[in-house]
């Protein structure tokens, strides 16, 4: 493989594991609080419809950032009200997020199919970025390339160095405790709420501004349940969720590369690898056990209603 | 002002007959805002969505036909959320279902006997037994998520009859169309009625009676119910979570693969890329809807169906998306789990002043 090759498929690697780690990492931080939202692939692709519309009547990808994180945030909001405030089941209101999101998103998106939308382009440094192959790699990203990145490291920061991960720790570890310490359970979880969906969107926003800009409906095709695949591939851990991202959109990408080559291999086998590899990776790290267990979150999923 | 939970005594029996009432209630609501959001007549528009499927013969018969596969599927779920076990990968095992019992009309064509039907129905009925097993068997093996693993699988079914359908199975004779041979009259199922009715409604409603007496009279229910409220308890009375996993799959699969060979041996005629318009979905909202209960289950169906043609008719009278059914059953899910407090939980209006009030 010559040199030119080798660096679009690090180039393709990068932007295919790039909203991975966004929506990963969201909902990683909202699943820390003990909060599982099932709701990943909804938000995501609602960030992604809004992100478009907005650049492409805006003209500015930049504002159609802003607008998918918001996005994101706002269907984050009724699954907040049911599964904390009402004591709903996570798992049902999760998986009425993601109904609800793609029936929505299609709604909405209807009129852009078809459209030629606004790419996010890559940031170009003088001197820096031309800088051969090394160059373009490092320094030649989008801004949401550089974000997803910034963002696992503080959010790794905020998790083991900072007061408040403690309080989010505790939160997610021992419901009850952190009550009774003075906590406000159901406002930490709400923050960890409202995060994880503006993160989703803006995964899903990275989709539609960056990977592939353009609307396709369903073009999230299950990257948000990968996503939740992924924070339990983690153990919870940021830095190992970025290593996860990576390793993951990499394995996707060399299959396309495969095909590329002309080997007979059925595309639709291609297409399958991502969710292939998913249940291979959920199977390897739960086999795993007493580690796996030991870092799951021990109120994942469990309501809790304060009895004041 | 703020709204407190508080927890009632008991269940509240009440509640649990209104709450699903009040969640399609305040979905019609929503949807006439909907509607008056997109600048579509709200009233004109619910009428049509809601109440004109019902409005003639022709779209009653419409109406079961739509209904027969989120029956047959949403009864296996509910009784495998029942026992908190979540399989939310139907829709995969429909696929595979209807892949598996398409293989008698498209390797033996020419096999004609009255067997010939019951030998796709078994074959369905298998490929999602099958399908369903492997998330099953994972989770018991490795602990792996059931709820990621069922759904990749769908992902995956879905390419797989993508690829057959294209590749080896397509129709020699079919123009290069993706889609395998026509089903024989004797490869589908048999009609009455006005000719629409098929067979499939008369095994959905036995699937739900049968799934009913279940879950009330026998031990085996009684054994899903423990496990689903308090598997402590269960594992005390000697009752093993991981054979319940295996046997709440291996039944919701197999209903689901039912309803995926079904559905193509009637409605579809044959093998094609989209068999389904997200039925294996639309049969979790069915699920709840129906309170977990086989026999609401039933009746759940037959108002999701009306979201289908409503939405059809919507499309074709008002210019409306037909998108707008599924925001639809998304909402009306939101409704209906956010009611089931109730069923739990009084609300309680807490006023500041009222603190205050005591001095």
């Amino acid at each position: 493989m010559d040199q030119a090759a080798l660096l679009a498929v690090l180039l393709t690697i990068v932007t295919a594991s790039t909203p991975l780690l966004l929506a990963a990492l969201g909902e990683l931080v909202t699943e820390r609080a003990g909060v599982l939202n099932l709701g990943v692939e909804g938000m995501m692709v609602m960030g992604a419809v809004a992100g478009f519309a907005v650049a492409l009547t805006t003209g500015s990808p930049y504002l159609g950032i802003v607008a998918s994180a918001l996005a994101g945030a706002l269907l984050a909001v009724p699954f907040g009200v049911l599964t904390l405030n009402l004591v709903a089941n996570q798992v049902a209101t999760g998986l009425a997020l993601t109904l609800l999101g793609l029936g929505l998103s299609g709604l909405i998106g209807e009129r852009f199919v078809g459209q030629p939308g606004v790419r996010l382009t890559k940031l170009h440094i003088p001197g820096l970025s031309d800088i051969p192959f090394v160059g373009p790699i490092v320094f030649g990203q989008d801004v949401l390339v550089y974000l997803s990145l910034v963002l696992a490291v503080a959010v790794s920061w905020l998790i083991f160095r900072s007061r408040a991960g403690l309080i989010l720790r505790a939160v997610g570890d021992n419901h009850a405790s952190a009550h009774a310490l003075g906590y406000s359970v159901i406002r930490v979880r709400w923050a960890a709420v409202l995060f994880g969906g503006a993160l989703a969107g803006l995964g899903g926003g990275y989709l539609s501004l960056a990977y592939t800009p353009q609307w396709i409906e369903n073009m999230t095709a299950g990257r948000g349940w990968i996503a939740l695949a992924l924070v339990v591939f983690s153990s919870w851990l940021p830095g190992r969720l970025v290593i996860g991202a990576y390793l993951f959109g990499a394995v996707t990408i060399l299959g396309f590369f495969v095909q590329g080559l002309g080997v007979g291999v059925p595309a639709q086998l291609l297409s399958s690898l991502p969710y292939i590899v998913t249940i291979a990776a959920l199977v390897v790290i739960s086999t795993r056990r007493g580690r796996a267990r030991a870092d799951t979150p021990a109120c994942l999923g469990q309501p809790f209603v304060p009895d004041r | 002002m703020r709204i407190e939970l508080e927890k009632r005594p008991e269940r509240s029996t009440v509640m649990a007959w209104a709450s699903p009432l009040i969640a399609v209630l305040a979905t019609v609501v929503t949807g006439g805002l909907i509607f008056a959001a997109i600048g579509k007549p709200p009233l004109q528009a619910l009428w049509i969505f809601f109440l004109e499927p019902f409005s003639s013969l022709w779209s009653i018969e419409e109406l079961i036909v739509k209904a027969t596969p989120l029956i047959l599927i949403g009864v296996g779920l509910s009784v495998a959320y029942r026992a908190n076990v979540w399989n939310i990968g139907a829709e995969g095992q429909f696929t595979i279902g209807a892949l598996m019992g398409g293989v008698v009309p498209v390797f033996f064509t020419s096999w004609q006997s009255p067997l010939t039907l019951v030998a796709m129905l078994a074959l369905g009925i298998l490929g999602g037994m099958l399908w369903a097993a492997i998330p099953a068997l994972l989770k018991i093996r490795t602990r792996a998520n059931e709820i990621l693993v069922s759904l990749m699988l769908v992902y995956v079914a879905q390419l797989l009859l993508d690829w057959l359908v294209r590749g080896p199975w397509r129709d020699p004779k079919g123009y290069n169309f993706p889609k395998t041979v026509g089903f024989e009259d004797w490869q589908t199922m048999p009609v009455f009625g006005g000719g629409r009715l098929n067979l499939g409604i008369v095994l959905a409603l036995a699937a739900a009676v049968g799934l009913a007496i279940l879950m009330r009279r026998t031990m085996k229910g009684y054994e899903v119910r423990v496990l689903g409220e308090a598997p402590r308890a269960g594992r005390f009375a000697g009752f093993s979570s991981d054979r319940m996993t295996l046997f709440v799959f291996l039944l919701s699969g197999g209903l689901a693969g039912l309803a995926g060979i079904v559905e193509v041996a009637s409605t579809v005629g044959q093998l094609q890329p989209n068999i389904s318009p997200g039925y294996g979905f639309t049969a979790i909202i069915v699920a709840f809807l129906g309170r977990l209960d086989p026999i609401g289950v039933v009746v759940a169906a037959l108002m999701l169906a009306v979201s289908y043609l409503g939405g059809e008719a919507a499309q074709v009278a008002l210019g409306i998306s037909d998108k707008a059914a599924r925001v639809f059953q998304g909402v009306l899910l939101f409704w209906v789990l956010a009611c089931d407090t109730l069923i739990l939980y009084r609300l309680r209006i807490v006023r500041p002043e009222a603190a205050v009030e005591g001095v």
